[in-house]
């Protein structure tokens, strides 16, 4: 659990973040949306201090973060950015073995964890671990990056727009990666990004700040049915508000019991994807099959309508 | 296969032609200082011999015309310059009046000429044959073995410059050392000092200005000047405080000479090693920060291993420049190689003037090739397989 209380951070005179509090649930996604000069990659960076917060505490586990040297605190944080930031001269399995060496671990433990990690991030280790970063491609070098953020099995990710490099089909897969990741490993996530479509699909609560404060911060559903204010309301969108609250939630949820004809749909799907099987293949409504493909039930248009109207 | 025309072997063959036929080959001079009679190279080399090697010559300008493999280009160049390090020598020989222990031969302008035409053949073969840094420290050690062979085969003792030397051997060799001593000393001292500071400047952006402003005014002062300018202080540094004059400090001499060496010494470097550490990526200084490197592991891991090829160019140009430079220590008595020069200007002794000068040059130009393979050899980042 992170405790963020009442955090400030002044340059001179400009106030760059303003007085935030927020509790991050522990082994959730957390994601910090803004437009740019909103804060928001401070605010990160004051978690694992490398900004000093001007007043204000955050705790980490009921542990103020000051109570530690700057140093050590980041190697039990994991850190991910934008364009990866690896070592040029270093080769993956170097890079990716950095913090367990700054902690001295044994080598055997850090050869098994850079193994370990290769594989989950369907990276041969055969292949990549003697290469060097610029023998890789984008999508790789942003896999080794996290890689290297969770190689010594840190609580707290922080991640600053780590897909903002990304060309739009290896993002959506390494979001999927990082979901997949987050479960494995039930890391608590903490992620900037300014792609509200981003946030909406990786984020348990989303913080909205602009001007150094949080606007808002919540379930997402929550943020498209009550936006706090016209500001929010107008970073989520108003042309979007329907689809993103069909995003946010399962065809689980709006399964009802009856039959259908045609290829059933699995009831993991977000009801968005559920519409749009519908909606191409010009049903009406379309069986659903659980993840052992048992079938359960329906999903109906009607059924859909309801999830993306305005609640009342 | 159609036969294609090198445009670098056309410059490097209208080069020898000229040192051939339009320039001297060798001088004949009745004595050490008297200016001398020129010989063409079928005059200065009897019999076959000048022609042999006017034909081996023509061979090989033919082979750097047309387009071949670079290593037989490099066996070409080669081969000229072993064929002209013998005819030389060969000339010395033929050409001094025998029983004539005062007449002296020397190479004339078209030697150098061939020389310099025929090493530029090799220069370019051997980049384009793309050696890897080993290969080059070889290829220099295997150099500096076959002139060491020349001077002890008696090849060239003949040669007016050898006679300068044999008188002057012990002499040659300690201001050899006192050179190389003023040279590297001054760099090391220069490094010691540098590299620190240079890191300095970097991490305090506010006096980097400063810093280098006044650097770049030392290096604008000429060396005669900058010599006279420390006179004043270290013969006071002498004279006040106990030791320095026994440590050798004085006003002239290797003192001085020491001191202005390095300060022309720190610019490059300092300047080198802030540029460097510049030129680390932002992301690569974040990240380092963000998993948890102190300061210190961040500069020894990351800042410094990326900009080492950066700062082995400032000390390679430092000691390029101190070679050349400590050559005028010899003006205030700071010895070195520009005894040679100085004496030899004095008494209008070309070849003792070489015997300062092509031993400085010769030491400048290895220390380039092994610097500059050091340098490749530094870069942290392999240059293997970028196309992939």
């Amino acid at each position: 659990m992170i405790e963020i209380d009442a955090i400030t951070k002044r340059y001179d005179d400009i106030t760059v973040v303003d007085t935030v509090s927020m509790i991050v649930e522990p082994r959730t996604v957390t994601v910090i949306v803004g437009t740019s000069g909103s804060g928001k990659t401070t605010l990160l960076r004051m978690i694992n201090r490398l900004v000093e917060p001007s007043s204000g505490a955050i705790r980490l586990d009921g542990e103020d973060s000051r109570s530690i040297p700057g140093h050590e605190l980041r190697r039990r944080i994991g850190y991910a950015i934008q364009g990866h930031g690896l070592f040029p001269h270093r080769t993956v399995a170097q890079n990716i073995a950095t913090v367990p060496n700054l902690l001295e671990w044994p080598k055997a433990r850090v050869d098994a964890k850079v193994e370990e990690l290769l594989s989950l991030f369907q990276l041969d280790p055969k292949v990549f671990a003697n290469r060097y970063p610029h023998e890789l491609s984008g999508g790789q070098q942003q896999r080794v990056g996290v890689a290297r953020a969770l190689a010594a099995e840190p609580k707290v990710l922080l991640m600053d727009e780590p897909f903002g490099a990304l060309d739009p089909i290896i993002r959506a897969k390494a979001q999927e990666d990082l979901l997949a990741i987050q479960k494995h490993f039930e890391t608590t996530i903490v992620l900037v990004t300014h792609d509200m479509d981003e946030a909406f699909h990786l984020a348990d609560k989303i913080a909205v700040m602009d001007k150094g404060r949080v606007l808002q911060y919540g379930p997402p559903p929550e943020l498209v049915r009550h936006p706090a204010n016209p500001f929010v309301q107008t970073l989520i969108g108003d042309m979007q508000r329907p689809f993103r609250l069909l995003a946010v939630s399962t065809v689980a949820g709006a399964t009802e019991p009856g039959e259908a004809g045609g290829e059933p749909i699995s009831e993991d799907l977000s009801l968005q994807e559920a519409l749009a099987e519908l909606m191409w293949s010009g049903r009406r409504a379309a069986p659903v099959i659980s993840q052992t493909g048992e079938m359960v039930g329906r999903i109906t248009l009607d059924a859909l309508l309801k999830h993306a109207a305005r609640p009342k | 296969m159609s036969i294609r025309i090198d445009k670098l072997g056309v410059v490097i063959g209208l080069i020898a032609l000229y040192g051939m036929f339009a320039a001297s080959f060798a001088v004949l001079k009745p004595n050490r200082i008297l200016q001398g009679q020129a010989k063409s190279m079928l005059e200065s080399l009897p019999g076959a011999s000048g022609w042999g090697l006017l034909l081996l010559l023509l061979f090989i300008i033919l082979i750097a015309l047309i387009r071949v493999p670079a290593w037989s280009r490099l066996v070409g160049a080669v081969a000229a310059l072993a064929a002209l390090v013998f005819a030389i020598g060969f000339a010395a020989g033929a050409l001094t009046p025998p029983g004539n222990s005062y007449a002296r031969v020397s190479p004339a302008a078209g030697f150098w000429v061939l020389v310099f035409a025929f090493a530029l053949l090799a220069a370019d073969a051997i980049t384009r044959l793309q050696p890897p840094p080993w290969m080059r420290l070889l290829f220099l050690g295997v150099f500096a073995l076959l002139v060491w062979g020349i001077f002890a085969s008696d090849l060239w003792a003949g040669l007016s410059i050898m006679k300068e030397y044999a008188g002057r051997s012990e002499v040659f060799w300690s201001e050899a050392g006192k050179h190389v001593t003023l040279a590297i000393g001054s760099l090391l001292s220069a490094c010691l000092v540098g590299l620190p500071l240079g890191i300095f400047c970097h991490r305090v952006p506010s006096i980097r200005a400063t810093v280098l402003n006044t650097l770049n005014l030392i290096q604008t002062i000429p060396s005669i000047a900058l010599f006279g300018i420390l006179i004043g202080p270290l013969a006071w540094i002498a004279t006040n405080i106990p030791g320095a004059a026994a440590m050798g400090i004085r006003g002239i001499g290797t003192a001085p000479a020491f001191v202005a060496l390095f300060l022309y010494s720190l610019l490059p470097i300092v300047a080198n090693t802030v540029v460097g550490l510049a030129g680390v990526p932002r992301e690569a200084n974040d990240a380092a920060r963000g998993i948890g490197m102190t300061d210190r592991q961040r500069l020894i891991q990351v800042e410094l291993p990326l900009a080492m090829p950066v700062i082995l160019t400032g000390i390679r140009i430092v000691l390029v420049q101190n070679i050349g430079l400590a050559t005028i220590a010899a003006l205030i008595g700071g010895g070195g190689f520009g005894v040679f020069v100085f004496q030899g200007i004095g008494q209008t002794a070309m070849d003792l003037v070489l015997l300062g000068a092509v031993p400085t040059v010769a030491l400048a130009f290895a220390s380039a090739v092994i610097l500059d393979a050091l340098i490749q050899m530094s870069s942290a980042v392999p240059q293997r397989a970028t196309s992939a």
